[in-house]
């Protein structure tokens, strides 16, 4: 690729590793933390925290309902449960625990969900759901956050453990680029403008931070100057930053690996209809459920990648 | 707190009762039925059982716990909690009503003293009651973690999650009663769902079975508590059956599920407080 990329990468890697080894962090700096897993901690990488503090972990069999209540429990008694399986069975299958036992009950637990979205895969659309962030945002006090890459996954879950409240923790299964600095600091609820622009906003969140960076490129070639805004928290949602950036750039693009209905993109266009209607594109997941296949050619067929954000860029520009 | 006798007990259970059937009687709504039959074991346990601190710590620490998982109990649990002194016995005439610590049903959004986690959606409160025991467990408190579940109840699918966690874990700080009263909202469990042999399901889940046959007779359910606490500490989870009437205490209400959800009118609510001793004072 001979794109100028303001952002590159060297290496690629899983966030749910980036999850793995802070939780193992997390748990070496605060002796409260604690972890339970619904029969994947392998997949949840999970196992190198099991493995140093066997007390502290929970292996529950493949029971989420009961996960999730035991979780609210610990949380209750003072501890900082993670809760670990993949995003279908930690919301979709949990929500009525989650909304009682945690969001209503406003417990410290920290739900944490690997293999989210399309780029899982292979397993097909009864595991990829495309919903979560949607359920979890609904949640009042709920903390949605879905970080971009591993090292911002990594931040994110320390950030967590050191946050009072319930947080839905999102990433996912596929190999994919490390462009964002090890070691970050990580501000739940502030958005990070990664790239200056003043034509077109893109706001995209998760792996799709990442083919906004790649779009940003592709626009730039063309003389478009868009301006990148990681928003790795979903709820709270930094209204200021996306009003600022909008008040510059006139237009905007929400790109997720998410339905329409219910995601990113929805938060979005509430702010900017109560404060500063402008045109908004979406690149999402429209009223649709996945299918087998490999990352890369799901997020083709389904609209996601980076040359859909240049088309709903360019759409958006249009609109202007 | 000062343990009292066996006919002091007694009068708080009658009291609890006009409690519960005042308050659904003030807002015609709310479930009368189960709390009545659980009257003598909510007395039972705060006033006799339970090493535990009015004075309220949401952490629980160095106290036993109750969690009632069958929310819908509320004001037999709200009544006892004011009795035992966490919160104004006055407050209770505030039950369902806007702006209120006591809602329908129990939540901790609202910060009312002895309320831990919300229930209501049904099933999900011996998990968290493992949880909290877990975390006993791992911080050397000795004390027991006690948990309320309907037997209606026990048809969610959860509770059998929880069930075979607590004995893979030997939960053993944990004891479990099924309010055994045979009636759900619809009709008798047997009808509905039958549960057949619960004593052999869950020992068959790995806990050890108490059963304690006359659930509204106050000796009977102290000597089954201090049976289930003698248990505690080898190495299996205790699950107490307790046998009760719905609607116990009232002669009109007793034995159906009619009063599950349903308040009494002024007239049956009159006739129904004839038959019960003010003992404390109506709030």
């Amino acid at each position: 690729m001979s794109l100028d990329l303001k952002y590159t990468y060297t290496e690629k890697k899983d966030t749910r590793s980036g999850f793995g080894d802070g939780f193992l962090e997390a748990g070496r700096k605060n002796p409260n933390v604690v972890g339970l897993c619904a029969d994947l901690i392998g997949s949840l990488k999970m196992g190198d925290f099991q493995k140093e503090f066997p007390d502290r972990f929970f292996q529950t069999g493949i029971a989420e309902a009961n996960m999730i209540g035991l979780a609210a429990g610990m949380a209750l008694g003072g501890k900082i449960p993670f809760a670990g399986t993949f995003a279908n069975f930690a919301t979709g299958r949990v929500y009525d625990q989650i909304r009682q036992s945690v969001a209503y009950s406003d417990k410290n637990v920290k739900i944490c969900a690997s293999h989210a979205g399309l780029t899982l895969g292979e397993d097909g659309a009864t595991h990829q759901i495309l919903e979560d962030l949607g359920m979890m945002k609904m949640l009042p006090h709920m903390t949605v956050i879905n970080p971009c890459d591993y090292n911002q996954t990594k931040a994110a879950t320390l950030a967590i453990a050191e946050f009072e409240g319930p947080v839905y923790l999102r990433f996912g299964r596929p190999s994919w680029p490390i462009f964002t600095p090890a070691n970050q600091k990580f501000e739940i609820g502030k958005a990070w403008k990664m790239i200056d622009g003043k034509d077109v906003t893109i706001f995209a969140t998760g792996h799709l931070v990442w083919e906004a960076v790649v779009a940003e490129a592709m626009l730039r070639e063309e003389g478009i100057h868009a301006e990148v805004i990681n928003v790795h928290t979903i709820k709270p949602l930094d209204t200021e930053a996306i009003l600022d950036s909008v008040k510059k750039t006139g237009c905007a693009v929400s790109a997720e690996e998410h339905q329409l209905n219910g995601g990113l993109g929805d938060s979005i266009a509430q702010t900017l209809i109560r404060h500063n209607p402008a045109p908004l594109e979406y690149v999402g997941v429209n009223d649709s459920f996945g299918e087998s296949g490999t990352p890369t050619q799901l997020l083709e067929k389904y609209g996601l990648n980076a040359e859909n954000i240049v088309k709903a860029a360019k759409r958006a520009l249009a609109r202007k | 707190m000062k343990k009292q006798s066996l006919p002091e007990l007694q009068k708080i259970c009658s009291q609890l009762r006009r409690d519960v059937l005042r308050m659904v009687h003030a807002v015609q709504s709310g479930h009368p039925g189960a709390p009545l039959g659980c009257a003598e074991y909510f007395v039972a346990l705060y006033f006799d059982q339970l090493h535990h601190n009015p004075d309220f710590q949401m952490n629980g620490k160095g106290e036993d716990l109750f969690f009632l998982s069958n929310g819908h109990l509320s004001a037999g649990w709200y009544s006892v909690l004011a009795r035992s002194g966490y919160f104004p016995v006055a407050e209770l005439k505030t039950f369902r009503k806007l702006n209120s610590r006591l809602q329908g049903h129990p939540a901790t959004h609202e910060h009312l003293p002895g309320i831990r986690i919300a229930s209501g959606s049904l099933g999900q409160g011996l998990s968290v009651a493992l949880g909290v025991a877990q975390t006993k467990k791992l911080d050397k408190d000795p004390s027991i973690v006690h948990v309320l579940m309907g037997d209606g109840e026990l048809q969610e699918g959860q509770v059998w999650e929880a069930a075979m966690y607590a004995a893979h874990y030997g939960m053993d700080n944990v004891i479990a009663t099924v309010d055994y009263n045979g009636q759900q909202i619809d009709g008798p469990t047997e009808k509905i769902m039958d549960l057949k042999n619960l004593k052999a399901k869950w020992e068959a889940f790995g806990w050890e079975v108490i059963e304690t046959k006359e659930g509204n007779d106050l000796a009977a359910v102290l000597a089954g508590l201090e049976k289930a606490k003698s248990l505690t500490g080898k190495g299996k989870p205790i699950l107490n059956l307790l046998y009760t009437e719905m609607g116990y205490g009232v002669d009109f209400m007793v034995g159906t599920h009619k009063w599950h959800g349903s308040p009494p009118n002024d007239e049956q609510l009159s006739l129904a407080l004839g038959q019960l001793e003010e003992t404390d004072g109506d709030y």
